[in-house]
């Protein structure tokens, strides 16, 4: 069933996908974005009780939710790697991580300036904010890990068990409002039979999530692309691609 | 899959049972410090048996009681009741409230416990939830508890003057472009909602 994957843990093929998939990506990133984005700020109706204080929703819960997906993502490219035995496993896995953190930060901080003018204040240590912070800690841990070693090979695996360890956290985020009670409002459009958000509204939000989805991909490959060539340096297959880049350019 | 994949699958598989439980039981055991707020009914009937002693600085979370809210007209002082399914807890608290207060609405406060039944608060935050949703469909589905009392200057019709009444805190960012972009927004429906909720 999974064997169409093997062939991608060979670098070489798994370059290649990169270089196949990418201007796909960055299409879907910029068209999705731009009509998500336009829709969500310009035409979406305002909100009863927030007016257009909540439009910021349309940046905040996209790169909240996905940087859980990515922390995922990252954490069964982990396991992939640690059960398989890919080397590309690890390279994806360090690939999404500076990637991932970003989106958190970004949801943190839309976070903390909607929060400001709606809540009051800019941060609150309820359940949810804090373990959305721990994430970003986690990403940290991972990058800082796989940073500290000199071999890649060790580095991928130990930022790999941080990653995997890590992974118990995304429960708790999405859960905290539940399990405990904060500041932090309930989920709106993780009741998919029922999402507590007008149509309207729901749409220009889930085409931004497609588009923020896409563009984590595009700067996922371009990532592991670098990565790749930086790793794999000495092979022959890359030394034929970098002459015949400098050839091009000439 | 050959054995020593099956072996490397089991072990990761078992550690992260076991750092699943770990954290889980952590969890567990903090339960109750994990929590924001308590709410009234935990401050007056205690919360797993223990009661919050007065002079305990603590956060009150609950619904503002409609009818319970008042002013002194010097200065900025206010008091309300925060209620959530048994009885009501005072709250007295002298600055801003944030935009979104009003009857009806959650509030978290931070302060100290003065009096069984009484909070000092420093801090008053709103917590709003999680449904979004246009005003005109807000007021299908739930009166006009949550409509802003600022949407009325930008709808410009007389009936609503009886706001002014109340000193809820006019905010700094609504003004008259807060109409565009609504489409299909009936001024007249929303005022006559408005004053028949209003006579309190």
């Amino acid at each position: 069933m999974w064997k169409w994957l093997h062939p991608y843990a060979k670098t070489e093929r798994a370059y290649q996908l990169c270089v196949t998939l990418q201007p796909w990506l960055w299409a879907g990133a910029g068209v999705a974005l731009f009509v998500g984005t336009l829709w969500g700020l310009a035409f979406a109706p305002q909100d009863y009780q927030q007016g257009d204080s909540f439009r910021i929703i349309y940046i905040h819960v996209p790169s909240a939710i996905l940087s859980m997906g990515t922390y995922v993502a990252m954490a069964v490219a982990a396991l992939v790697g640690m059960v398989w035995q890919w080397r590309t496993a690890y390279m994806s896995m360090i690939a999404m991580a500076p990637v991932g953190a970003v989106m958190t930060f970004i949801a943190l901080f839309t976070g903390a300036a909607w929060g400001k003018p709606m809540w009051g204040a800019w941060w609150v240590w309820d359940a949810r904010l804090t373990s959305e912070l721990i994430l970003l800690f986690l990403y940290f841990g991972v990058i800082a890990l796989y940073g500290a070693f000199e071999d890649k090979q060790q580095a991928g695996k130990a930022a790999g068990v941080m990653a995997l360890v890590g992974v118990v956290n995304i429960p708790i985020i999405h859960y905290s409002v539940e399990w405990w009670n904060t500041l932090h409002q309930g989920a709106t459009i993780s009741k998919f039979d029922n999402p507590s958000i007008a149509p309207e509204m729901l749409w220009p939000l889930l085409i931004n999530l497609l588009g923020f989805a896409f563009f984590i991909g595009a700067v996922t490959t371009v990532r592991l692309r670098n990565e790749i060539v930086l790793r794999e340096m000495h092979r022959p297959w890359v030394q034929a691609l970098a002459k015949k880049q400098v050839k091009g350019a000439q | 899959m050959n054995p020593r994949r099956k072996q490397r699958l089991t072990v990761v598989a078992l550690i992260g049972l076991l750092v699943a439980s770990a954290i889980g039981l952590m969890l567990y055991a903090l339960n109750d410090s994990i929590d924001l707020f308590y709410t009234p009914s935990e401050i007056i009937e205690g919360k797993n048996g223990l009661k919050p002693q007065v002079g305990q600085r603590l956060r009150i979370g609950g619904m503002v009681v409609p009818g319970t809210v008042s002013r002194d007209p010097n200065s900025l002082a206010v008091s309300f009741d925060l209620v959530d399914t048994g009885p009501a807890v005072t709250v007295t608290f002298t600055g801003i409230l944030p935009d979104l207060f009003r009857e009806g609405q959650g509030i978290v406060a931070t302060g100290v416990l003065t009096d069984s039944r009484q909070i000092n608060a420093q801090e008053v935050l709103a917590k709003h939830d999680e449904e979004y949703m246009p005003p005109e469909l807000a007021e299908k589905m739930k009166g006009i508890k949550h409509v802003k009392p600022e949407n009325k200057s930008g709808y410009g019709s007389s009936d609503a003057n009886s706001y002014n009444d109340k000193s809820y805190d006019a905010s700094s960012y609504k003004n008259s472009t807060y109409e565009s972009g609504v489409s299909g927004n009936k001024p007249s429906k929303a005022d006559s909602t408005t004053s028949m909720n209003e006579g309190q």
